[in-house]
């Protein structure tokens, strides 16, 4: 594994850390004394900052270690976790979740970030001062982890208040131009440097010895009241290819410990430095070295060093910091064996094993098409056997992509928590059907849209308090998550029970837009569907939340970028329920397939209720749009003429394929049906983009290529037809009536 | 940098270290520097020439001292300059390169 490997291992673990971390601290806002929950928030934080530093991501572990210092303290009960502090905590773990993202970019902070970063720092100082002020005392006193800060030993204990900087430079920093001493320098322009360590135990032996090269590490004091951030920026230029670690005044000795196993030299000579530097007591090494012992095991104590062993002897032990770092062992082992259970495949993996699986299903039905043609039952049989394989080994190809939609729910305690805040209502969000499953790709990309609509049902769906209580509805309002399965397809539904679309708002909006005519007759739906006008907004104020440029547009492109529908129902004063259709997956579907004109068509199998034939007579008469399906009429689609095809009927009779989507049906009058395939979705080129009705091909066994009809397009367009010509047929009877009255009055 | 070895009686392995000692002539110097131990077993050097000393140059001169310590030789550098005190000073490798030396060196530039 290599190190940009690591590095995104990396990432994906800190970010479903931080996905914890926030989950439990929403769990601390209702219990703050849930030690669980502490322990979650405190194990994230310290492993983010812990691997964060083997990619020396420095700002990172910086900035993670204030907020773990934080939390230390909360964890050993001496902090109490209230309303304010979780908050913070929260912002921290968004700010942290952006530090990843750049470091995801592999960009650097900006000063925006890097200001923000400073400035939460700086609040959680001011929780630690307030809790070192009254509480000085007890932590020399050997508690379970002692702490290195003023209140440490010796008689200067001034020197304890100062920074401590740990350099690795890169080899090649001198020819770079750049010379560590300048760096040095450059510290002392805005702080005091208390004492510097060279190191030049890196240094091989004169033959091999580069002189171009910088085998020098340097441990540093330094005293400044500079922010984190500024003694970062000193090494700005450098910081790509070195190690540059610091670490704040009141550091744990855990923090320094994990300092000199992160550091090349070796430990006890590094320890000796730092007791030199003043960094650390000799009693503290000496609890640093036990750690290490407990931590290392079986190691043999004759390589001990002597300074160790001395201050072993002198000092006995502490117990329990030999029990926390036991701890510690078994709880890294645990996740390790937890690990174990899944396995970390790369996406391109699995795209490429899906791909094959689809060429392997286009290879099968020409197999089978061959067996077909020759009539070699024998063979038939056996590429039926295959054909059964090929669909299971699909089947569960999919699968792998498939995850629960739970987490990406989560995700929106969260922004319903910040936005009730924010606006002050009181909200409770149910989530339901959380372990429904969806393809990896979408549950990515649904994420904005959803983050969208659950911010509208909040911000402008939740009536305020006062305004419910005068509806007779419970001052706390609700929001709804919800998702599940249908016809193929996956629901997913935000609803709130607010006060609903405000229909004569939408209209008058409109109409003052100009999308509609002053005295159109619009369906409740075709008017719930003008919020998806771009630009469309009823609410009149910019509020904090909504109204930021990103419309209803943004949001239904989105979705219908992943071929799904939006639709919406609302009840005035009741709620409004946004309803999101998706397709399951996106690569391989169950089709049937029919031909009409000569060119073949495939339509996703879950979508066809019945195929029936056309009945004798039944729709050519007078090229009619709608088809009597046993009494209930239908919009029927002529496929020939809908995409004006020019090949000769094929085919004694005529079919209907009657297809459902999102609870309305439409028949699609094609000339042969042939069954169903599976179908290899390709997708279409550009130069198609603007095509309506087509989703995308497929390649039949026969080498020809079939279409894939969008179904829900098509069943729009009928339906559009359908009400076209029945407007025209009103309009037209009445002007028939009003004909036939001037003619009475003529007479 | 230039070595100038001393003249006159028990001159072996006395060097006068003359010009910079910085990353621009670092190879030269590491060449120069490794020959000039070879000798005597009392080395001294002689720092009073250097005009200039960056980390490269500190990094020769702790090269010097373990490899004289090494081969069992001693090696002293001595009246330092003002450029290589201030490096030596702010790298605070008096202690390491243990030159009683150097203090004095210091002493007489401040």
């Amino acid at each position: 594994m290599n190190m940009a490997d690591a590095l995104h291992t990396f990432l994906a673990e800190s970010r479903a850390l931080l996905q914890e971390m926030e989950e439990a601290l929403l769990k601390l806002e209702n219990d703050p004394a849930d030690p669980d929950a502490v322990h979650a928030v405190f194990r994230a934080a310290h492993t983010i900052k812990g691997s964060a530093g083997l990619f020396g991501l420095d700002h990172i572990v910086d900035f993670t270690h204030e907020a773990e210092s934080v939390l230390d303290r909360a964890r050993g009960g001496e902090m109490a976790l209230d309303d304010e502090l979780t908050g913070l905590l929260l912002e921290c773990s968004d700010h942290l979740g952006r530090l990843l993202d750049i470091a995801a970019d592999g960009a650097e902070p900006d000063e925006d970030d890097a200001a923000h970063g400073a400035a939460l720092t700086r609040r959680l100082a001011v929780y630690l001062e307030r809790f070192g002020e009254g509480e000085q005392l007890p932590v020399e006193t050997g508690a379970a982890e002692p702490r290195i800060d003023s209140a440490g030993p010796g008689p200067d204990g001034v020197e304890n208040c100062a920074w401590h900087i740990s350099l690795r430079f890169g080899r090649d920093v001198l020819r770079n131009g750049m010379d560590p001493m300048s760096f040095i320098r450059y510290l002392a322009t805005f702080g005091e440097i208390v004492h510097v360590v060279t190191l030049p135990d890196a240094m091989p032996p004169a033959a091999e010895m580069d002189p171009e090269c910088c085998y020098l590490g340097f441990e540093i004091r330094f005293r400044t009241d500079a922010d984190k951030a500024r003694i970062e920026s000193a090494f700005d230029f450098v910081r790509e290819d070195s190690a540059i670690r610091i670490l704040p005044p009141g550091c744990r000795i855990g923090d320094y410990l994990e300092l000199i196993e992160s550091l090349p030299e070796d430990t006890t000579r590094l320890g000796e430095i730092l007791v030199g530097c003043g960094a650390i007591t000799p009693r503290e090494l000496d609890e640093m070295l036990a750690i290490q012992e407990a931590q290392g095991g079986e190691k043999d104590e004759e390589g001990r060093p002597p300074l160790g062993e001395m201050f072993v002897q002198e000092n006995v032990v502490q117990p329990e910091v030999v029990d926390a770092a036991l701890a510690r062992q078994k709880e890294v082992r645990g996740r390790q064996a937890q690990d174990s259970k899944f396995l970390r495949v790369h996406a391109d993996k699995l795209d490429n094993l899906i791909n094959l699986v689809g060429e392997l299903v286009i290879a099968n039905s020409g197999l089978g098409m061959l067996a077909a043609r020759n009539k070699d039952g024998a063979t038939m049989e056996a590429v039926s056997g295959v054909a059964r394989l090929v669909e299971d080994i699909r089947d569960s190809t999919m699968r792998l992509r498939l995850v629960e939609i739970g987490e990406t729910f989560n995700r929106f305690r969260r922004v319903v928590r910040d936005v009730s805040k924010e606006t002050g209502k009181e909200i409770e969000l149910v989530i339901q059907g959380g372990d429904t499953e969806l393809d990896k790709t979408m549950v990515d990309r649904i994420g904005d849209p959803l983050t969208h609509l659950v911010r509208n049902a909040v911000d402008h769906g939740i009536e305020a308090a006062e305004v419910r209580a005068g509806r007779g509805k419970p001052a706390k309002g609700t929001v709804w998550l919800n998702a599940y399965h249908e016809s193929g397809g996956i629901v997913i539904e935000v609803a709130d029970d607010g006060g609903g679309l405000d229909q004569d708002a939408i209209l008058a909006k409109a109409q003052a837009r100009g999308v509609v005519a002053e005295g159109d007759e619009l369906t409740d739906a075709q008017v719930w569907n003008l919020i998806f006008e771009p630009g469309f907004s009823t609410v009149d104020r910019v509020s904090n939340l909504s109204g930021r440029g990103v419309g209803m547009d943004v949001v239904k492109r989105a979705i219908e970028a992943l071929r799904g529908t939006v639709g919406i129902e609302s009840h005035a004063g009741r709620g409004t329920t946004f309803r999101i259709r998706l397709p399951l997956s996106m690569a391989i579907i169950d089709g049937f397939l029919m031909s009409v004109a000569a060119a073949h068509y495939v339509v996703p199998l879950e979508l066809v209720l019945e195929c029936v034939e056309l009945p004798a007579g039944e729709g050519d008469a007078d090229n009619r749009n709608y088809l009597n399906l046993r009494g209930e009429v239908l919009p029927l689609l002529r496929l020939k003429e809908h995409f004006a095809l020019e090949g000769e009927r094929t085919g004694r009779r005529r079919n209907v394929v009657v297809v459902q989507w999102a609870g309305r049906k439409a028949g699609l009058l094609v000339d042969e049906l042939k069954g169903q395939l599976q179908a290899v979705i390709k997708p279409l080129g550009r130069v198609f983009s603007g095509l309506r009705g087509i989703s995308g091909s497929t390649i039949l066994g026969s080498g020809e290529v079939a279409l894939v009809l969008d179904v829900p397009v098509l069943l729009e367009q009928a339906v559009q037809k359908e009400d076209y010509v029945a407007a025209q047929r009103i309009k037209s009877s009445r002007e028939n009536v009003r004909v036939a009255r001037t003619e009475t009055a003529d007479q | 940098m230039e070595l100038r070895p001393k003249k006159g009686k028990g001159a072996a392995g006395r060097y006068r270290l003359e010009g910079e000692l910085t990353i621009y002539t670092a190879n030269d110097d590491r060449e120069a520097l490794l020959k000039a131990l070879d000798g005597p077993d009392e080395l001294e050097w002689n720092l009073a020439g250097i005009t200039e000393m960056d980390t490269a140059g500190a990094q020769l001169l702790i090269l010097a001292k373990r490899e004289a310590a090494a081969g069992t030789k001693t090696l002293v550098f001595t009246e330092h300059s003002a450029a290589a005190v201030e490096a030596i000073e702010l790298l605070n490798l008096a202690g390491h390169l243990g030159d009683p030396l150097v203090l004095t060196g210091k002493e007489k530039t401040t």
